[in-house]
């Protein structure tokens, strides 16, 4: 069947912002989406709120609304762009329920809108859990036993089905809180009865257990013809009980014999065909029971997934792009194969290597949040790495998670050295280590690895862990190789230790290192081991001749010639990647999503590919990040899918001998190799290492800007703990610490006194131990501004200046920003611009460079400065019309501003108010403080655009999930500081909308002697019925709480949770609030119009 | 214990015995299924090859007493990246290097496969020597030379019964499939006489599945003899070596056609295709695998399906009058099936009992059934 011929637009929905359980994957099936609809001749309107998402990109689609992703917002654009067809099926659970309320209410039908993809009835089969359970009843499918209950009678019949234990789940509670395992009968009375009070609706699920069942997943796609095939099988290293998301995965299953794959596979095709998603991919979860291979269906999504990213990058098989293919009519076996042209895409890939991807997590950013794994997503991001082996791909994939880890330990970052241990020690270990594992825990790779250094048996471990024998008897191969090695660590006798550098363990031979090589030890943990530096392993190893080969990504095992150049090293015979004599760039990702470093920098490695494709020069992308659309092997002109260590990036320089390398897209990880790079020469492209270096150093910059005449926040360093305080003392509090080096305002904290010094510096000073902490001066109450600017060391090109909304002392990630600034003088605007043009220059910026000041009291101050890509940049460009990265990337190859035609932006000329939102997951981490600081916590952003300030912000609220009451009750507390006037001034103003107002004692007290008038309500620890109570009663709209101080903290937690709960708006600054009245005041005048990227960018006058 | 792979084309690829001590020569061919080891092993359409596995990972889930395809492994000799000798599956009951090393069998792991892969497909199967005893690479070398050509080889003499047996067994384990949907069991039992010339006991189950009594005789029974057993229908099955080598059996079904109802399988297809005036030959590198794409030309499917041969039947050579390509390779466009336009005579190339493999094309089993049951209705009228 060719293409269908009676559409002519589509609308795709895109997944908003990056939150935990959607992340950037949906970027990559949304772009891929996009690129094949219009390369087949259709006309592709998106709606995506996110701006940091290349599929927003204005050239992806032909309107592109950045507008929430709402019911009501979708509606507007359809009515707006009529489309024949909408494509629920690439954004992600986000997509799937606004298509689904879309049709429910009658949209779609009165517009005369077709859902494609999956239908409105196969959506809801594979979502409702009791009509999934009655399709796999009807073809002979088993699903865990049990059911729903709402009163004790019912649960009690249940649990005789479920046997035990069980598992019993409250219906709609926020992160599963109520739910529990009862292992007998009086326990699960006990548990059913707290589940049912917990669950607003007094529901609750049981289910029999499957906790240590051995978890599957098979990615499907079917065609309109009903031709079925499995992309790939998925086999999760831990046992069911863990979140797939949260587990380490394996591609292909490892432990299934054919007959059990076969008949997993048989099921696959049935689920698919009984749910009835007519085309495109789905991903189907299976568990099977380890004792008798009794197998159980766990669930089906209609759609493409975080799984169908990771079979798309393990196997080479685009399932997005095909996916969308098949949306729109055409049969597998009518679409070619791109890997091997001559082949079509209805065959099933199989693969001669072995993928492993580990999940990462930032529980240091979450205080109190319990980092046990269970059936709730908790992790950021991950890494996927490939091998020839189980343990290569297991170690590269370790350490692709940059976090500190060069493998599965023995890389000097251990809980403990077990060449040193007395028997006592190691029987203390023993204990600690097995109570550990007992429970899923981030941390467990590395215990298992401690378990066996401590001799505890292979069953032993089984039986604690439930982890299958082969994984585990993987790990312990890596082990017993690892004895073997230390083995070989040079005799060196204590006078002669400063010889350590140079020192090579003499007696390896090429087999021991390629052995090495080949169980995926890095050179950093056999220097480690070896007593040596890294430089010296690689020495050594290039003298023995073991350097890897590249081997390519191609579908099927070598029996078809490839035509795509997608790599994977390994320590193999033959290499494959030829190397070409163009001209060619390396641009080096942004490795796995993480809290301060996510899709923003896959934006910038892009369209650095993009641009560098246009002045003709061949691009290399190294990657190690499955979500991303820089992972795409049509993307760039190679991709090798790889760690970003030193080790690895200096593999594929040595053997592509690029004429560049560009370290400043892909946010810190690419950046803290610059120095490496350049020390074994290759060049880095843009600004010098010496430019960055002075960015990054306190001493050279503060220097610079004494030169320049700019102001700056006094500032210190301290290597100590004493030295810091010291230094905190001649600065003045308050000051804000952090450790130099670390993105994202890791380990970030502003101290009050020396003995919160003290404090931050006992916890932080294992952050990074080779980089100082940076102590600088905090201006309170100030203004900031960010600058996006890009240079060619020239001329200077100021792409956005984005104002705060909220005050200084918030990490800028966390903040909600808008272009242009609407609380600033001319001069001080003009002071800014000069500022940024003046650092650009001084530092010789060659591309991109991002500036933030900070304003008070009419000075302005900079606060740092950034010679790479930063956050902000695909919003700025998106405000701006101006691809930011693109441009730099022309630069760093030699194009100068004039050549590109890049004239300056009157930023009054914009007709348009663009507001950038941040996004948290503290809907996930239900029992952590949700109050903003200098860390940054937020996982993505949205942005709203308006022609008015209060319509862009009232979006944004929208997009962010935290829609803005019209009218009703707020309720208001505010510290002591913030009792002034500026506090009346904004409660005035909700006051003139109609909102009547509660508030605590002294907030009321404080507001009905201003004439406003303040029910008083108790606090949680005062009495009842208190603020809690009434937020759960509906009774409050929108809440305002700023921070009171230490003493009263539970009680703020416990509000913020409340409205969480209830998703009512909550706002935790003045400035916010003050904000967000303009948003209400808008959105109340006019129904907030939709409008697409495209238009805006025409408006803005050059 | 070392051991060495020499090809005919001065190749050597040294790595680990992980089998039998030994020495072996054969057909050096490639195998894609990522799962299904024991019974591509133990498939006696391998016989006189030395099987690489393509994927990396091989042993893992062990061995175990029921996914056996024959009697003992029948590879010449076996060649993976990595062997696991600790496995892990409820069914498994030892490890695969120790039942290599009792069946005889040579196996190294620790080359690199995909290399050997791409030499095969690019230069086409190569014939090769794997040795555990003579670790001379021109020694190795030599002998790999003068090891004999698969083409003109008639090793089905080697894998067939010796003397005929009734075979009345399916598959009792978990996994078992039930009939293609549609297909009703009637309680009948048909009569068939399956032609051994390396029938893979898959194929045994699922015809008995279907309905089946089965009476397997060797490859050399007569036409004679066959009929004289009264079946309902004749089976040709899979077999390894050249299908033109095997003249009496081509002769065989040339008597047979148009008496009984028959159905052939990979090498029985290849020989039904010379029986009917067809030519085979020799394919590059083969088809060995579990992923092949084929179209169904008749309905328009594609189902995906598991393939082992090395020959072809070449369509043009089919007498388009009398015969109907009913199966395509989406791959290579090769001839995967054919039925003849009047006779009760089908032929697939590639393997519809799987095993392993995927399930899609079960249903052929049921067409051949419900062959049988036209033709008894007709004799009837």
């Amino acid at each position: 069947m060719p293409k269908r011929t009676d559409i002519e637009s589509i609308l795709i929905i895109g997944s908003g912002p990056i939150v935990i359980g959607q992340a950037c994957e949906f970027d990559y099936s949304g772009t891929q989406a996009c690129k094949v609809l219009r390369e087949e001749g259709y006309r592709v309107i998106l709606i995506n709120s996110n701006p940091a998402t290349i599929m927003t990109d204005p050239d992806l689609a032909d309107a592109t609304y950045i507008e929430p992703i709402t019911p009501e917002f979708v509606e507007k654009i359809i009515d707006r762009e009529r489309p024949d067809v909408i494509l629920p099926t690439m954004g992600g659970q986000t997509a799937l329920n606004t298509a689904v309320a879309l049709a429910e209410s009658g949209v779609l039908r009165k517009y005369g809108v077709e859902l494609i993809g999956a239908k409105l009835e196969a959506i809801k089969k594979a979502e409702d859990r009791e009509l999934f359970q009655k399709s796999m009843d009807n073809i002979g499918l088993e699903t865990a036993r049990g059911g729903f209950s709402k009163t004790m009678d019912e649960a009690m019949k249940i649990v005789e089905t479920t046997g035990f234990p069980a598992i019993i789940r409250p219906s709609f509670t926020l992160g599963g809180t109520g739910g529990g395992i009862a292992y007998n009968i009086e326990e699960f009375r006990e548990k059913a009865e707290h589940g049912m009070q917990s669950s607003p609706m007094h529901e609750i699920l049981i289910e029999e257990s499957v906790i240590g069942w051995k978890e599957y997943e098979l990615e499907v796609m079917r065609d309109l013809k009903d031709n079925v095939v499995i992309i790939c099988s998925i086999e999760n290293f831990d046992p069911m009980g863990v979140h797939t998301g949260d587990s380490i995965t394996v591609a292909p299953a490892q432990t299934l014999t054919d007959k059990e794959y076969q008949t997993m596979r048989d099921a696959s095709k049935k689920i698919i065909r009984e749910i009835g998603v007519e085309t495109g991919g789905s991903n189907i979860q299976f568990a099977v029971n380890p004792q008798n291979g009794r197998m159980i269906v766990i669930e089906m999504n209609p759609r493409v997934s975080r799984s169908s990213a990771l079979a798309s990058k393990a196997t080479g098989f685009p399932i997005a792009k095909i996916a969308a293919k098949l949306a729109v009519g055409y049969t597998l076996d009518e679409i070619p194969n791109d890997i091997t042209k001559l082949t079509p895409a209805s065959f099933e890939p199989t693969i001669d290597y072995c993928v492993t991807k580990i999940p990462r997590w930032d529980f240091e950013k979450f205080k109190g949040v319990d980092d046990t794994l269970g059936v709730q997503m908790k992790s950021v991001g991950e890494a996927m790495a490939i091998g020839r082996t189980f343990k290569e791909s297991l170690q590269k994939a370790l350490r692709s998670l940059e976090q500190g880890r060069f493998g599965l330990g023995s890389d000097g970052k251990d809980l403990f050295d077990w060449r040193e241990l007395t028997p006592q020690k190691r029987n203390g270990l023993k204990k600690k280590v097995l109570d550990q594992l007992k429970m899923p825990k981030p941390e467990n790779i590395f215990y298992l690895r401690y378990a066996f250094l401590l001799g505890v048996e292979l069953d032993e471990l089984h039986r604690i862990t439930k982890i299958d024998p082969w994984f585990l008897y993987n790990i312990r191969q890596i082990v017993e190789l690892e004895k073997e090695l230390v083995a070989f660590r040079p005799k060196v006798d204590k006078a002669a230790k400063s010889d350590k550098k140079s020192k090579v363990p003499s007696p390896v031979t090429r087999e021991v290192m390629l052995k090495a090589k080949q169980y995926g030890f890095s050179d950093r943990q056999l220097a480690f081991m070896w007593g040596t530096t890294e430089k010296a392993i690689r020495q050594l190893r290039k003298q023995l001749k073991v350097i890897p080969s590249f081997k390519v990504v191609d579908t099927c095992a070598a029996e078809f010639e490839a035509y795509t150049p997608y790599y994977y090293s390994t320590y193999d015979e033959e290499n494959e990647s030829i190397r070409s004599e163009r001209k060619k760039v390396v641009i080096l990702g942004g490795g796995p999503n993480r809290i301060g470093q996510g899709i923003e920098f896959d934006y910038c490695c892009v369209h650095g590919v993009f641009a560098l494709k246009e002045e003709g020069v061949e691009t290399i992308m190294i990657n190690c990040n499955p979500e991303t659309v820089s992972t795409d092997y049509d993307t760039t002109d190679k991709l090798y899918f790889e760690p970003l260590t030193l080790e690895d990036v200096l593999n594929i320089c040595d053997h592509e001998q690029p004429d560049g390398v560009i370290v400043s897209f892909g946010g810190q990880t690419p950046l803290k190799l610059s120095k490496g790079l350049e020390d074994h020469g290759v060049k880095i492209l843009g600004t010098s290492p010496d430019g960055i270096d002075i960015a990054e150093d306190r001493q050279r910059f503060g220097a610079m800007l004494r030169k320049l005449k700019i102001a700056h926040p006094k500032y210190g360093t301290a290597y100590s703990i004493n030295n810091a305080v010291l230094v905190a003392e001649q600065i003045g509090y308050p000051v804000l610490v952090r450790p130099s080096y670390v993105l994202g305002g890791r380990a970030m904290e502003i101290c009050y006194n020396s003995n919160a010094v003290r404090e931050y510096m006992r916890k932080a000073v294992d952050v990074s131990p080779e980089h100082p902490v940076l102590i600088d001066r905090f201006l309170e109450d100030a203004f900031e501004f960010d600058v996006d600017a890009a240079s060619d060391g020239k001329e200077v090109f100021i792409g956005g200046i984005m104002e705060h909304i909220e005050e200084a002392g918030i990490h800028s990630g966390d903040s909600s920003c808008v272009i242009p600034p609407y609380m600033i003088s001319p001069d001080n605007l003009d002071q800014i611009k000069a500022y940024t043009i003046k650092l650009a220059k001084s530092l010789k910026v060659i591309g991109l460079i991002n500036v933030q000041y900070a304003m008070k009291d009419g000075v302005v101050y900079v606060i740092e400065a950034n010679p790479r890509a930063s956050r902000t940049v695909p919003f700025v460009s998106k405000a701006i019309g101006i691809p930011l990265a693109k441009v730099a990337a022309k630069i760093m190859v030699g194009r100068t501003l004039k050549e590109l035609d890049i004239k300056e932006l009157d930023f009054k000329s914009l007709k348009h108010i663009s507001v950038k939102e941040a996004v948290f997951p503290f809907s996930k981490f239900p029992r952590v403080p949700m109050y903003l600081g200098p860390e940054m916590r937020s996982t993505g952003e949205v942005m709203g655009i308006s022609p008015t300030f209060g319509g862009a912000v009232a979006k944004s609220q929208v997009a962010a999930g935290n829609a803005l009451p019209n009218s009703g009750t707020v309720f208001i507390s505010v510290n002591n500081s913030d009792k002034n006037n500026i506090t009346l001034n904004i409660v005035r103003e909700y006051q003139s909308l109609g909102f009547s107002f509660v508030a605590t004692e002294g907030t009321s007290k404080f507001l009905i002697e201003n004439g406003i008038p303040a029910k008083a309500v108790y606090k949680v620890n005062e009495g009842r019925p208190n603020i809690v109570d009434l937020i759960k009663n509906g009774e409050i709209q929108m809440v305002i709480n700023t921070p009171l101080g230490e003493e009263s903290r539970y009680d703020e937690y416990a509000i913020g949770w409340a409205a969480i709960e209830q998703k009512i708006a909550f706002i935790t600054t003045l400035s916010a609030a003050a904000t967000a009245v303009k948003g209400i005041e808008r959105q109340k005048a006019e129904a907030l119009q939709v409008k697409s990227l495209q238009e805006y960018h025409r408006e803005i006058a050059w | 214990m070392k051991a060495k792979l020499a090809l005919e084309n001065g190749t050597v690829f040294t790595g680990e015995a992980f089998g039998a001590a030994s020495e072996i020569t054969g057909e050096v061919v490639f195998n894609t299924s990522l799962t299904g080891y024991q019974e591509i092993l133990t498939d006696p359409s391998y016989a006189g090859q030395i099987v690489t596995m393509t994927y990396p990972l091989i042993g893992n889930y062990g061995i175990n007493p029921e996914d056996l395809e024959s009697a003992k492994p029948q590879v010449a000799g076996f060649i993976v990246r990595e062997y696991f000798e600790f496995y892990s599956n409820f069914r498994a009951n030892g490890n695969l290097g120790e039942w290599l090393a009792k069946h005889g069998i040579v196996a190294i792991q620790g080359i690199d496969t995909r290399k050997l892969t791409k030499l095969i497909r690019t230069t086409g199967a190569l014939r090769g020597v794997l040795s555990t005893t003579d670790l001379d690479d021109d020694s190795l070398i030599a002998k790999a030379h003068s090891s004999p050509e698969m083409k003109g080889l008639d090793l089905t003499k080697q894998v067939t019964t010796a003397e005929p047996y009734a075979w009345d067994d399916v598959d009792r384990t978990p996994f078992a499939l039930a009939p293609a949907a549609g297909h009703k069991l009637n309680g009948k039992r048909w009569n068939v006489v399956v032609f051994d010339y390396g029938v893979k006991r898959n194929i045994l189950r699922r015809l008995t599945a279907y309905g089946c009594k089965l009476t397997v005789v060797p490859s050399s029974y007569s036409a004679e003899q066959v009929l004289e057993l009264q079946p309902d229908g004749i089976f040709l099955s899979n077999g390894p070596g050249d299908p033109a080598a095997v003249r009496y059996a081509i002769e065989n079904i040339k008597k047979l056609a148009g008496r009984k109802p028959i159905f052939g399988i990979c090498l029985g297809h290849q020989l039904l295709a010379l029986a009917l005036g067809g030519k085979t030959f020799k394919l590059k590198f083969g088809h060995r695998g579990a992923n092949h794409p084929v179209k169904n030309l008749i309905s328009g499917s594609i189902e995906i399906t598991s393939q082992n041969h090395g020959f072809a039947v070449d369509p043009s050579s089919l007498d388009p009058a009398t015969l109907e390509i009913t199966h395509v390779n989406l791959n290579d466009n090769t001839n995967e099936g054919f039925r003849h336009r009047e006779l009760p005579i089908f032929s697939v190339q590639y393997h519809p009992e799987a095993s392993p493999g995927p399930h899609d094309s079960d249903y052929l089993f049921s067409q051949f059934i419900a062959m049988m049951e036209r033709e008894t209705v007709a004799i009837e009228q």
